[in-house]
């Protein structure tokens, strides 16, 4: 276990990939209790897809990946935002349009053009060898930005979270902190997608907040459980991956199913014990 | 001066005029019950009493120094709520969310109201648990405390017994008497007619070709009460 630790801080590469998703998946955590209990947890998912089609075509058109993907994603969340609370189409729906529309897009643009040598596996699943050094400082200001608007902003963000009305009669801006959620989610999406893949980013979204509503009753104990799974099946996956020589995202995704496993049975048998 | 003045009131809902030409006053101590059948506009002018809908003609006045953001609201429960965990005290505190700006947490002060609040709905024992353990008729008061916290002068309550069984509709009706007893004004709106005719000091009734205001001896002898009796069920 040392000898795998030492090796991993020893590639610069792979402490890169350690320190951005630690930050993404604390970010990931903290947005993810909100979307999960507001039901939003599919938007994560579609914006994945979105961010799938803005890299292919980005990378096709010899474009910045990041410059491109990131606004496209924003865009997008404040697109799904707006269109499931309106309600004039159905939440859901709307969400496996956008996925599966980018999805095909991303999959057309990178197979007109032959000749380029995009790896479209890196893409989907992720990889680690994509995670750039402006990458870390990225996600390092994310990281920042995240943590900065739960710690500022928690009353407000439960409040919302809890019951919107209620939320909106007492005079706060509920769409204001909606788009604030929106976007920050959206940009922990790209960061994330390079290294979980675009198929996999949402894992580290939905997975911690549900485990912790396992066992957790209260918005302030499950949110900060959220945090400490996120960012342990995050180090426990991605040492499995460099030990076992699995994908990273796949990996890490895997640790998080088993730590649902392990907190839907301690949820259980609280439950029965009392 | 009236605690609310609505004056030729024209409200509308996805492009229709859902009201119009509604007025009527809420005075200080008042207990008024809105009733009326579905797609009469009540929920169109429970949202414009909040000022989360713009009046397309006409106007809401407060009065009595009362602010826009001091009206405790009880809202209908959504789906995602019942499941939500949140421990009693948590929901309970946000409520003193109005009276704040961009403080980060709450202040000795409001956790204090809601402390008072919760004791005053008789759920201090529950104050630890979580939302999402509590029966119907808990989680009303727990909203009710929470909407307390908003407001010492009036309460808006949507459609507070929706859902809850005989036994413990007629306990929340009681507790929200209570409240009004204490000074606190009610607005109520509700499909229980029944309960309406008992506790409400004034009654308003929409209906899709008008409305009738006034008290309830008043909206016995009215054709509105012939009107309601066809289509509303008795609690």
């Amino acid at each position: 276990m040392g000898e795998i630790l030492s090796e991993i801080f020893s590639a610069p590469m792979l402490v890169r990939a350690l320190i951005v998703g630690v930050l993404v998946s604390l970010c990931a955590a903290l947005l993810g209790v909100s979307l999960v209990l507001k039901r939003f947890s599919m938007i994560g998912d579609g914006l994945s897809h979105v961010g799938f089609g803005a890299l292919a075509i980005a990378a096709v058109m010899n474009l910045a990946p990041m410059a491109v993907a990131i606004p496209v994603v924003i865009v997008a969340a404040f697109l799904l935002l707006r269109l499931s609370s309106s309600g004039k189409l159905k939440g859901d729906a709307v969400i496996a349009l956008i996925s599966t529309g980018a999805l095909a897009v991303g999959v057309m643009a990178v197979s007109m053009s032959k000749g380029m040598n995009i790896d479209i596996n890196s893409y989907l699943f992720g990889s680690i060898i994509s995670v750039s050094s402006s990458d870390v400082v990225i996600s390092a200001v994310l990281a920042a930005a995240v943590l900065l608007m739960f710690v500022l902003f928690y009353t407000k963000i439960f409040a919302i979270t809890f019951d919107e009305s209620f939320a909106k009669a007492t005079g706060i801006n509920v769409g204001l902190y909606n788009m604030l959620i929106a976007l920050l989610t959206a940009v922990t999406i790209v960061i994330g997608m390079r290294l979980m893949g675009s198929m996999l980013i949402s894992g580290l979204i939905i997975f911690p907040a549900l485990c912790s509503m396992r066992v957790f009753k209260s918005f302030l104990s499950v949110t900060i459980c959220s945090a400490v799974v996120s960012v342990a099946t995050f180090i426990a996956g991605m040492i499995i991956s460099y030990a076992a020589d699995t994908p990273c995202g796949a990996s890490i995704v895997c640790v998080n199913i088993a730590m649902f496993a392990v907190f839907a049975v301690v949820g259980a048998v609280k439950a029965r014990m009392k | 001066m009236a605690l609310i003045n609505v004056e030729d009131l024209a409200l509308s809902y996805e492009n229709m005029t859902v009201i119009q030409n509604l007025s009527f006053e809420v005075n200080s101590g008042d207990y008024l019950c809105i009733v009326g059948e579905n797609g009469s506009g009540k929920s169109t002018l429970v949202k414009a009493l909040l000022s989360l809908k713009k009046p397309v003609g006409g106007s809401i006045t407060l009065g009595d120094g009362l602010l826009q953001r001091e009206i405790g609201y009880l809202p209908q429960q959504t789906n995602a709520q019942r499941d939500f965990p949140a421990s009693v005290y948590e929901v309970v505190v946000s409520g003193c969310l109005n009276s704040r700006g961009f403080k980060p947490f709450y202040s000795a002060k409001e956790r204090k109201t809601a402390l008072e609040n919760i004791e005053r709905m008789g759920i201090t024992d529950l104050k630890q648990r979580s939302y999402r353990e509590l029966s119907g008729g808990q989680q009303q008061r727990v909203l009710l405390a929470r909407a307390l916290c908003a407001t010492q002068k009036l309460l808006l309550l949507d459609e507070p017994v929706s859902g809850l069984d005989p036994m413990v509709t007629t306990e929340m009706y009681e507790l929200i008497a209570k409240i009004n007893r204490s000074g606190v004004t009610v607005i109520m709106v509700t499909h229980d007619m029944a309960a309406a005719l008992k506790y409400a000091s004034r009654i308003l009734c929409l209906r899709k070709d008008g409305y009738f205001f006034g008290t309830a001896d008043e909206f016995l002898q009215s054709d509105a009460a012939d009107f309601m009796k066809g289509g509303v069920r008795h609690g």
